[in-house]
């Protein structure tokens, strides 16, 4: 009988695996052409649980109304469910204050705040803004803009064959010209998870200050930014099983309150007459214009979602997955890993001898499988490596060990076709 | 296996394999190269017009089966013909891969016709079409650099 019992577990009910929770995302119950979906796109946005896309609808349905304004009641409710979604965001991140939450876009407009209004107040010729080589498009061109606006310089910290970060290069990189070190915690085309304490520690040591790309953080592992002691720190909704068009920069307090506004308009201003305006308090300061409420909203009932089946529950699990998946993977003949760092969270990108990763992307979804195939926005990566495109399948805390071999299934057809 | 053997059929996998007129060709007097900006594709297309006609073709550059077979077909259905007919084919492909192959075909296609199955695949078609807009630019003498954007 104990041996019944072990076998059952080893068949998928071990006490790590949540790939039960598939059953709270009504999107994946459902077929396409004509096969179960195999969901492996999680790094370039999530699903989203019915709890969530219920309380945006509720939202909709019951309270909808602008905020930070209207004397009425449902002005009175959207505000208050607004805030309590900050409040959920600072607590997640364990942040100081609300005051240090402010609702983006996503991740990009996010850094694009900083670039802009921290950066072009800032930053003069001779300074200088160190990036890595395995940034997200949009941890790269934000910066290259206010370099060219302000005459800063841009340094890249180049990377292994491995895809980690040369530590010893960024060492030597860091001076007292460094303003601001722009790094991603997880990079979305290798997997890669960066060294940020010590990468933050030796930034703060020559006075530079840190913004942490965590669009591929966030979703993988629990934060805490205060112990991280970043600057700085950008993610999206979407990739947290959240709505899209909605995300968060964190700021220490004081940091945010020496920068300039962002953008000017309604909702930042404290009092606007034409010769002079005053600007609204923390965080209001940077969110100009109506956000986008239902989307806030719906990051709160997303943040409320992963945090009751815990952030570290669901980083085992997917570690788990990650070990799984990558050696199925490396057991298909052909196939080349793009990233082997020693440490990885969420990622599997690769190529297969012979065959574009589009082609394999084209056949692999004709067996229900979606992966991402391209550069992933990172094409600095993909010239480091020397190939155009990677196939990507990434996970979420819903994958499974099925969706691997299902996977490893449609990569045979591959094969097939290409053969 | 069958769904997708109407997209990867059999003469698009051997162009895949084999290219026919694969690099640069040295005595050009037509070029233009295009890039697909979402995928990282790039196309080098080198013709030699004589007399109104293509005499010479080459491509060159580096992406997908689909992108590859179809810039090896253009070149072996360009050759010989004149730039009109050229222009005309263009039309013709264009019409081809984006509306399929169920309504009525060009049959001066001939070979070509093999592509009809890309139009099931909305994120495909910019992958046929690119050696395409190419090779007009390079006869139109355009200097622009040519995207599928």
């Amino acid at each position: 009988m104990h041996i019944q019992t072990a076998k059952a577990a080893s068949n998928g009910a071990d006490s790590w695996d949540l790939s039960r929770y598939a059953a709270d995302f009504p999107i994946l119950a459902q077929q396409v052409r004509g096969k179960p979906l195999v969901y492996l796109d999680n790094a370039a946005t999530t699903q989203k649980p019915a709890a969530v896309i219920r309380t945006v609808s509720e939202f909709y349905e019951q309270h909808n109304s602008n905020v930070h304004r209207g004397v009425h009641l449902l002005s009175q409710r959207a505000t208050q469910l607004y805030e309590d979604s900050r409040e959920k965001v600072r607590a997640f991140l364990n942040a100081a204050s609300t005051k240090e939450i402010v609702f983006t876009r996503g991740t990009t407009e996010a850094i694009n705040l900083v670039a802009s209004a921290w950066g072009r107040e800032t930053l003069k010729p001779g300074d200088e803004v160190l990036i890595s080589w395995m940034e997200h498009h949009s941890n790269i061109v934000p910066w290259q803009m206010v370099c060219q606006q302000t005459g800063a310089t841009l340094k890249v910290i180049p990377i292994n064959d491995a895809g980690e970060l040369d530590l010893k290069a960024f060492e030597s990189l860091l001076s007292t010209r460094t303003k601001m070190l722009a790094i991603t915690a997880v990079s979305n085309a290798l997997g890669t998870v960066n060294p940020l304490p010590t990468l933050i520690e030796k930034a703060h040591g020559v006075g530079a200050l840190v913004l942490v790309d965590g669009a591929q953080l966030i979703p993988h592992a629990a934060v805490d930014v205060q112990a991280l002691d970043c600057d700085f720190l950008a993610f999206s909704s979407h990739k947290l099983y959240g709505p899209t068009g909605v995300g968060v920069l964190y700021g220490k307090e004081a940091g945010l309150h020496a920068m300039a506004p962002y953008q000017g308009g309604g909702d930042m201003i404290r009092t606007v007459s034409f010769e002079r305006t005053t600007y609204a308090a923390l965080p209001n300061k940077f969110e100009a214009g109506t956000p986008n409420i239902a989307g806030a909203i719906g990051l709160g009932a997303a943040i409320d979602y992963v945090s009751g089946i815990g952030m570290n529950a669901i980083a085992q699990h997917e570690a788990a997955i990650l070990e799984y998946g990558t050696a199925q993977l490396l057991a298909v003949p052909g196939l080349r890993m793009i990233g082997t760092a020693k440490r990885k969270a969420g990622v599997l990108s690769f190529v297969l001898e012979g065959v574009h990763p589009h082609d394999i992307g084209t056949i692999v979804d004709m067996h229900g499988v979606a992966i991402r195939t391209g550069h992933h926005c990172a094409q600095p990566v993909m010239d480091r490596f020397r190939i155009p495109a990677t196939a990507r399948a990434s996970l979420a805390l819903y994958s499974s060990r099925a969706d691997i071999d299902a996977l490893v299934r449609a990569l045979s057809k591959v094969k097939e076709v290409f053969g | 296996m069958s769904e997708f053997r109407e997209l990867y059929q059999e003469v698009i996998l051997d162009h895949n394999r084999n290219p026919r007129n694969f690099g640069v060709l040295e005595d050009a007097n037509r070029f233009a190269d295009g890039t697909n900006p979402l995928c990282g594709d790039k196309v080098k297309i080198t013709l030699r017009v004589e007399d109104g006609k293509i005499a010479a073709v080459r491509f060159d550059g580096m992406g997908c089966a689909i992108s590859t077979a179809s810039a090896s077909v253009m070149t072996e259905t360009l050759l010989g013909k004149s730039e009109e007919d050229a222009q005309k084919l263009f039309e013709s492909f264009h019409d081809l891969i984006t509306h399929g192959s169920a309504g009525e075909v060009d049959k001066s296609l001939g070979k070509l016709k093999v592509f009809g199955g890309v139009s099931e695949y909305p994120t495909r078609i910019k992958c046929a079409i690119l050696c395409w807009h190419t090779m007009k630019a390079a006869l139109d003498g355009s200097q622009e650099p040519v995207t599928t954007e």
